[in-house]
């Protein structure tokens, strides 16, 4: 800012130095936020849910994180049993750890030798929030949704995961009612880890299968 | 779940998926209908989704396959080696003997 504009602009501090300024007002509403505010204000409007309601709800949401999914990864790897169970029933299995589903159909996919598993959703953005939270930004992207499906190879690599071609990548689109986790192969060198040392190994992007557990 | 309508298909049949151009809300993808893959499991059956978005009950349940492809089948310039596979949910009565 410059000192000119100082000059016709009461100022209610004396420096002289540039600060950078926020703008006050955030950008104009794009059409389907307008939409959002207008269904969420007639849905408490005609008493379906309240605000606090709301709020809770997304409080609660909030509050999960990929430590969840880390948690049941960890236990498959030290759990030959409980991965037999996770593999069978993904949500019975995340329910034994204490893990809230509600109505969600978990599809747990295994990698292993030869076999590498890529989660995606070209349709919208289906991704298993009860494990994971929130999905990044790049998971709804235009870009990913639809690269994943056509050249998975590729995407793989700006993820900085380049796979032999004796492995098969297998791409699962999220179409419909099934929610999808990855899991992982354990890496080498973690032998007699605990299951909390070995959750720590266990990252958001592994579990959508972008990239694979290191040590590193 | 009472109302379901009978699985047709059971795992390692070959499915084609029908190319359909219907309005509404789908979930069959644009990339995969007229391709032939091979059933890997029944999910189970769901409400057809075509019908809640209009607020409809959805009933009889649908049954819903993961269905198998091969990338080579569905990109003919596919990058990457002939096993790569992708799989889809596809409800069954987007499904047909192939």
């Amino acid at each position: 800012m410059s000192s000119d504009t100082h000059a016709h602009h009461p100022h209610d501090h004396a420096h002289a130095h540039p600060h950078p300024t926020l703008p006050d007002e955030e950008e104009r509403l794009t059409y389907h936020q307008t939409m959002e505010v207008a269904l969420r204000e007639l849905l408490i409007g005609k008493g379906i849910f309240t605000a606090d309601e709301l709020r809770r709800a997304i409080e609660t949401m909030d509050a999960r994180t990929p430590a969840l999914g880390a948690r049941i990864v960890a236990r498959a790897w030290v759990d030959p049993a409980y991965k037999a169970r996770l593999l069978a029933d993904g949500a019975a299995a995340a329910r034994e750890l204490g893990i809230e589903m509600d109505a969600t159909h978990l599809l747990v996919v295994e990698n292993r030798p030869g076999l590498h598993n890529l989660v995606v959703c070209t349709l919208c953005s289906c991704y298993p929030r009860m494990v994971l939270g929130l999905p990044p930004d790049w998971y709804k992207s235009r870009a990913y949704r639809s690269r994943a499906v056509r050249e998975p190879r590729a995407v793989l690599r700006e993820f900085g995961t380049v796979l032999p071609d004796d492995v098969e990548v297998r791409v699962h689109d999220s179409t419909a009612d099934m929610r999808y986790l990855v899991l992982p192969e354990r890496p080498a060198g973690t032998e007699g880890w605990s299951e909390e040392r070995l959750a720590a190994l266990v990252t958001r992007d592994s579990m959508i299968g972008v990239t694979r557990p290191t040590l590193a | 779940m009472s109302e379901a309508a009978p699985a047709r298909f059971a795992p390692g049949q070959r499915v084609k998926v029908r190319r359909a151009d219907v309005p509404g809300h789908l979930r069959t993808p644009w990339y995969i209908r007229g391709h032939v893959g091979t059933i890997e499991r029944l999910c189970g059956a769901f409400a057809n989704p075509e019908e809640l978005a209009y607020n409809r009950p959805g009933r009889p349940a649908q049954p819903l396959y993961r269905v198998r492809f091969r990338q080579r089948d569905i990109w003919p310039d596919y990058h990457g080696t002939p096993q790569d596979t992708i799989e889809i949910e596809i409800y069954q009565h987007w499904l047909e003997p192939a």
